[in-house]
């Protein structure tokens, strides 16, 4: 790389990312670990800085005439888009959905964004769009306004799907990272990396035979369910690309606060394990897309759990950790062998475009 | 999972740190060779459940660690051709060459392809007749096998637009390496099970009695690295030095001699540079007479290129056990797994990156 300075971008701003760091986008800048982070923060949030932005929530959530609001967006680009337990369309609506949800708020209205690569088959796309209505009446939300584009062959990956979604939220409700306590206990709804694992057993490079279904699904209704008794959550984040672990960590980091987690309460399959073993993948960094965590007060805790257990996407619900003050920033687990380690941050991508 | 839950069972592991802390009497450095074992240590922090009299050093068996710049930067010439699909396992993709990595090659329009077996790059080779497929062959006796096996394939089925850049290394020469270095501190070491699945223990044996060194055959598991570690330390407490077997389960005596005999029949040893410990005479393989017309260095004529290190990584004297990971001035601060300096802290195998993703 010849030209080693920095790129000035606009009139007086430096590009705060090191050219002698990265000069071009990698994959792993969309990975959801360590470098997205970075990318994340450094260039985006400093340069878009506002108060609204700044909560780093999976949503935005403002108030206007008395109404609050969320509001949030996302694009799905993953491949295959079709994969076992889902696809692209359905994906695209629940994801935004959950987004939504987990800021609190009741989904009501979503646009969808398609950039269609020339060539497609008419046939595909038909599918995708019933599968994109059919979840929009799962998740009882409109889809309201769109846009369509095509790239030439080559250009693009068959099909890539942006929405964004907007919801209300009910009176009491304040779901935000800052809200985070120590003592906060946390609780997932079910067994973890389903999607990714799908999504890999899916791709032509690999030759499994599995029957690992993706989890996507719409999140509202457990969430809404939850907080029309426990109003008082504290804080929920869906943990999709890099996992619970990249989920759990950007929560520590925003708290400063730390998280402890036990290795042997967290939910998942043996098949899953096993896959994961084999292909040298850690679970805790595989993305879902039905998973919700959240921080309850440990007097409530319980009771949380026990509502969720009774939902039809809870069965296999866990509290996996707590929220301490020792290790700030960090998150700690306790081993199934009973020392401890750190869980980091996913510092790559383990797996490339799984949502 | 079963086979696997036994040996990460807190019970045993208990037994096993409690055992080592009867018997030990003095201070003892012992070396685990394999990346894949430091990981698990690191993992689980066995070291926490360890007497303090005893170190355990990481020794140099983590293969995208110990891959020469120089095998990095031909991997690179030759991925940044047009007419090439290069082909690598994962962990390699992030190890930075003299300017920038596999990856970097990938995002500057390089056509670089992940894949989990060396049978893939071939299938790549057979469907895209046009383009030549380079396979990036790393890791010591345990990918050789494979990797024989898939330059035969091609040899038998005729492709001639694939090829191989061979980068594979062989333990016991490392070993015999650290031991004769004159400053090593290891006093005992901890084999790796999988290389001994394919080779056997019997090339340990002389190893062991020139240098007075026990060498446990150790498998990869909590409560497979905690006996092993028992039995090294018992040997050392009685002034033994015998090669003992604790991945019975795996490894047998004479190895998987089919492997072997493939190996022998496509490969050939060669001095090789190591990453930061420099030249090991007859510690690499290279493809065979027969088998050179699938060699990737002759065929795009980078076999001249050779590179010199960073001078501030000290990943040499970290894969010899001279040093631990954090005791670089780098670690951490220029030096971390999204903009690594050294090998060490890419590969989950690293013990660099294993230290800072568990243990910081």
């Amino acid at each position: 790389m010849s030209n080693n300075k920095n790129i000035e971008i606009t009139d007086g701003l430096v590009c705060p990312i090191p050219m002698s760091q990265y000069s071009r986008i990698l994959l792993a800048h969309g990975g959801g670990g360590t470098l997205s982070h970075q990318l994340i923060q450094k260039m985006f949030f400093s340069h878009f800085d506002n108060k609204i932005l700044q909560v780093e929530h999976d949503g935005a959530v403002f108030e206007e005439n008395g109404i609050r609001f969320a509001f949030s967006t996302d694009s799905y680009v993953v491949q295959p888009i079709f994969f076992p337990g889902g696809d692209i369309g359905e994906l695209a609506v629940y994801g935004t959905v959950n987004d939504l949800a987990v800021c609190g708020a009741k989904p009501l209205f979503l646009s969808v964004g398609f950039i269609i690569e020339e060539g497609l088959e008419m046939e595909t796309l038909w599918k995708i769009v019933q599968s994109i209505k059919k979840a929009a009446d799962m998740a009882d939300v409109k889809i309201v306004t769109g846009d369509t584009k095509v790239v030439d062959r080559g250009k693009g990956d068959k099909i890539f799907i942006n929405t964004s979604g907007i919801g209300i939220l009910g009176a009491g409700i304040d779901i935000a990272p800052n809200r985070v306590q120590v003592g906060d206990k946390i609780i997932i709804n079910g067994k973890i990396a389903e999607h990714g694992v799908a999504i890999l057993s899916a791709r032509e490079e690999f030759d499994f035979n599995t029957t690992i279904k993706s989890d996507t699904a719409p999140l509202h209704d457990l969430i809404l369910s939850i907080l029309d008794r426990f109003p008082n959550v504290h804080m929920m984040r869906d943990p999709t690309r890099g996992g619970i672990s990249s989920a759990l960590n950007e929560i520590a980091a925003k708290t400063k606060l730390g998280i402890y987690l036990e290795e042997s309460k967290i939910p998942i399959r043996e098949d899953i394990k096993g896959i994961c073993e084999m292909l040298g993948l850690d679970p805790l960094y595989i993305a879902n897309e039905g998973k919700v965590l959240l921080f309850v007060p440990p007097n409530d805790a319980d009771d949380v759990l026990e509502t969720i257990l009774r939902h039809q996407l809870g069965k296999h619900a866990a509290i996996i950790g707590e929220v301490v003050s020792k290790n700030p920033g960090k998150v700690v687990m306790k081993t199934t062998i009973g020392s401890h380690r750190i869980v980091d941050m996913l510092s790559g991508e383990q797996l490339p475009r799984i949502c | 999972m079963k086979f696997i839950d036994e040996y990460r069972d807190a019970k045993l592991v208990k037994l096993f740190s409690d055992k080592i802390r009867e018997i030990i009497t003095q201070s003892w450095v012992i070396m685990e060779v394999c990346g894949g074992q430091t990981h698990t240590i690191l993992k689980y922090g066995l070291e926490q459940l360890l007497p303090d009299d005893l170190t355990v050093v990481h020794g140099p068996g983590c293969p995208v660690c110990v891959t020469p710049l120089e095998m990095i930067d031909k991997a690179i010439t030759i991925a940044r051709r047009p007419d090439v699909i290069l082909t690598s396992f994962g962990d390699m993709m992030r190890v930075p060459g003299s300017e920038f990595d596999l990856l970097s090659v990938k995002a500057m329009g390089g056509d670089v392809r992940m894949v989990y077996s060396p049978l893939d790059a071939l299938q790549i080779a057979e469907r895209h007749p046009q383009k030549k497929v380079v396979f990036f062959a790393i890791g010591f006796e345990t990918t050789a096998p494979a990797n024989a096996m898939v330059v035969k394939e091609a040899w038998k089925k005729g492709i001639h637009n694939f090829s191989i850049v061979c980068a594979q290394v062989l333990v016991p020469p490392a070993i015999e390496a650290i031991l004769s270095s004159g400053n090593s501190r290891v006093q005992g070491f901890l084999a790796a099970g999988h290389v001994c699945t394919v080779m056997g223990y019997e090339e340990y044996i002389p190893i062991a009695n020139k240098y007075k060194v026990p060498i446990v055959v150790t498998g990869f598991e909590p409560v497979d690295l905690l006996e092993g570690i028992y039995m090294a330390v018992k040997q050392l407490e009685g002034n033994r030095y015998d090669v003992e077997n604790q991945y019975k389960r795996v490894v047998k005596r004479e190895g998987n001699v089919a492997a072997q005999t493939i190996m022998r029949e496509v490969f050939t040893p060669v001095d090789r540079n190591w990453r930061g410990i420099g030249l090991i005479p007859m510690s690499g393989l290279k493809l065979s007479e027969q088998f050179s017309k699938f060699d990737a260095e002759i065929i795009f004529e980078v076999e001249k290129l050779s590179v010199s290190e960073s001078d501030e990584c000290i990943a040499g004297e970290v894969l010899q056990g001279l040093k631990k990971p954090h005791q670089c001035q780098l670690f951490g601060k220029k030096c971390r797994p999204e903009h690594p300096v050294g090998a060490p802290m890419v590969s989950s195998e690293g013990a660099c990156a294993a230290y800072f993703r568990y243990n910081r």
